[in-house]
């Protein structure tokens, strides 16, 4: 059989999910599914979840670009890990033990990760959770071997103004031999705030998942709960959900290529990058009221509309943007000493990109070129006309590229939603009753996939956001292999994962 | 050629000028106060360590943004340090995750006396969104002795920077 997985899952009970099926498996059948996943590379594991009775797993079909889900019954019994097939499963099997309580049998790690012991409960998310009231373990790392081998722990307090979380090195002279993660420092209880709640308040949970990507994560919300309840927002609210996508890819992108500048000790292209986004934000805050656009897509469509003179505001702002675009590149490519940090460093080998899944920047620098916005019947990027650079080098230096292009990339998109504003509604009612849906939205890190399960009333009964960064920080500790720890923050900078995003 | 350049720049309007919907004259007035009372009592500048106590990195990202050249916060004696024991201000977003009370109080305990703590956002102000959880405190009062707070979410650069003088002006009146 050539697609033994695809099939294996397909055998299963369908569950009525929209617009992509959720497949119920016996427990027998899921144990088949990491010998059939092991024949079947194409099916990448989008994501790894769980409610109080199952097992969740989101698969991308790669050829096809069509997703399918697949459930198994996790209480009262081990299900099957599918961390040895799929390296991306190891951080969600362990978050699902620590916050549901099913335990992965044949996992490749199961150490604490979101869990430090600090909490008054274990398994929050479980149906019946377990007081808690221990001491908080000390964290174990992976040993590593080898002559003059010496740690350097890191955070979780870093020295910048950024998220926290612990990095620990194993460096042998200057040279990284293995980066290791300890993230969960920012674990907010987030899904337990959201479940029992109407989407309508939920979503300003999703649009706080991670700040940095508001709207991706509020507009892949909302349209889990348009499928569920098979809803479809006004075109003018689609159009204005795009606008502010690219707005929110476009200021983060700028962020980020001045920091990595800026990491190599190259000020300038910093001090531009930072002037050219504050004046995006600027024009954003024009047009919507809050720099950051958050709490401006909701379940339905969008509010409030965009301001009279917000178009205005946001061409020229862009206008400058890609006035300087030319002339910051550059100076960034003309700079032997900045090339000779940012070119070969960090590199990461498309098969592991491929292996793990990787979206956004991350993936398309190393050769897999998924983007969510190119998904079937997604309005109106399908309406609309843009490339998706891909590159192969892997190194920070693609990175930077990609984005580079996707700069200018988004400004035209912009320019094409402006010219094509639709008139007429913001918002469509939504009707109270149960559902269950998928959506996929590309933010400026990649897909942010949402899934979400409405009981009869029309209340949040299960859901799971999944930020891209779930399955880039795996592949960060593999980019700094065997680079020197002055290079970490290049690397880390290149990636920008979210911490906030996949602590909950 | 070097002159068309060098005319150029010198008839170019100053970055600051650049963005119109800055009150520049706040911005200015903001410094030239900050200057006036902080110079009495710290020597014309504030070290700033900034901690992150578990939030949604909007505050971060406007945090951050102090430091443009818009904002230029170092221009009012305003600075970032990356540790602690260098630090006059501790600045702390987010809603004080348990995860991360061990952290913070390392920090609190890391930082000389005498020395303000600033709470950034409506997370760290009273937990925020994320009020109730089981996994936080409901605000950093919880872990530290909070002279001020900046409630917004995120609280824009400018009000971050209003706020910073106000507690200056605050402590200038106790003592
Ligand atoms: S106050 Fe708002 S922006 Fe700041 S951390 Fe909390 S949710 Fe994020």
């Amino acid at each position: 059989m050539m697609e033994p997985a695809s099939s294996l899952i397909r055998g299963g009970n369908p569950q009525g999910a929209g617009p992509c099926e959720r497949f119920l498996l016996s427990p027998s059948a899921w144990g088949q599914l990491p010998a059939a996943l092991q024949q079947e590379p194409d099916l990448a594991l989008l994501g790894l979840w769980a409610d109080a009775a199952q097992v969740h797993a989101c698969f991308l079909h790669e050829p096809s670009n069509e997703a399918v889900l697949a459930s198994t019954p996790a209480a009262g019994w081990n299900y099957a890990a599918l961390s040895p097939a799929r390296p991306g499963a190891v951080r969600f099997e362990r978050m699902i033990l620590e916050l549901w309580g099913h335990h992965a049998e044949g996992a490749v790690d199961l150490r604490p990760w979101l869990d430090h012991g600090r909490w008054p409960l274990r398994h929050p998310l479980a149906a019946k959770p377990i007081p808690f009231a221990g001491e908080a373990p000390q964290p174990e790392f992976l040993p590593v071997e080898g002559e003059g081998i010496h740690q350097i722990p890191v955070g979780p307090i870093h020295a910048g103004v950024i998220e926290p979380g612990h990095f620990r090195f194993s460096v042998q002279g200057e040279v990284v031999v293995r980066l290791e993660q300890r993230l969960g420092y920012k674990h907010k209880g987030t899904l337990s705030l959201m479940l029992g709640t109407s989407p309508r308040t939920a979503v300003r949970y999703a649009a706080r998942l991670s700040g940095d990507t508001t709207v991706a994560h509020s507009w892949a919300f909302s349209a889990a709960v348009e499928a569920a309840l098979g809803v479809t927002p006004p075109p003018r609210a689609l159009h204005l959900r795009a606008l502010m996508l690219e707005l929110e890819r476009i200021h983060n992108h700028l962020n980020d290529w001045g920091f990595v500048c800026n990491d190599a000790a190259f000020a300038f292209p910093h001090a531009r990058c930072g002037l050219l986004r504050e004046g995006v934000l600027r024009a954003i805050n024009a047009a919507f009221g809050h720099r950051l656009m958050m709490d401006r897509v909701l379940p339905g469509g969008v509010a409030p509309d965009i301001a009279p003179r917000g178009a205005e505001a946001i061409l020229a702002a862009l206008e400058a943007v890609e006035a300087e675009i030319p002339a910051l590149m550059q100076i960034y490519e003309a700079h032997a000493s900045l090339q000779d940090r940012v070119v070969t460093t960090g590199f990461l080998r498309p098969d592991l990109a491929r292996a793990f899944a990787a979206g956004g920047h991350v993936g398309r620098a190393s050769g897999r070129g998924f983007d969510a916005r190119r998904l079937p019947q997604h309005l109106p990027y399908s309406i609309l006309h843009f490339e998706v650079p891909v590159l192969e080098a892997g190194d920070v230096d693609a990175r930077v590229r990609i984005r580079v292009s996707e700069l200018s990339q988004s400004i035209a998109l912009v320019r094409q939603v402006l010219d094509s504003l639709p008139s007429g509604e913001l918002m469509a009612p939504l009707p109270v009753r149960g559902g269950e849906g998928l959506a996929m939205i590309e933010g400026f890190r990649g897909e942010c996939l949402h899934w979400i399960k409405l009981d009869d009333s029309g209340l949040i009964r299960a859901l799971f956001p999944r930020d891209p960064s779930w399955l880039q920080w795996p592949l960060l500790e593999a980019a700094i292999e065997d680079n020197i720890v002055a290079d970490f923050p290049l690397c880390n900078k290149s990636f920008n994962c979210s911490y906030s995003g996949v602590d909950l | 050629m070097l002159w068309p350049k060098l005319a150029r720049a010198l008839f170019a309007k100053p970055l600051t000028d650049q963005a119109p919907l800055v009150p520049l004259e706040t911005i200015q007035a903001l410094g030239e106060r900050l200057a006036a009372t902080s110079r009495a009592r710290l020597g014309r500048s504030l070290a700033i360590r900034e901690v992150d106590s578990g939030s949604c990195n909007g505050c971060e990202l406007e945090v951050n943004a102090l430091q443009n050249v818009v904002y230029d916060m170092e221009r009012f004696g305003l600075r970032f340090v990356a540790s602690p024991k260098h630090a006059d201000v501790l600045l702390v977003t987010g809603p004080a995750c348990l995860n991360m009370r061990e952290a913070v109080a390392r920090a609190l305990a890391s930082t000389p006396e005498p020395r303000w703590v600033v709470a950034v956002g409506d997370c760290a102000v009273d937990g925020g969104v994320f009020k109730g959880s089981y996994a936080v405190e409901n605000g950093i009062a919880a872990l530290l002795p909070v002279d001020l707070l900046i409630p917004g979410c995120p609280p824009s650069p400018a009000q971050l920077l209003e706020g910073l003088l106000s507690l200056l002006e605050a402590e200038a009146a106790k003592k």
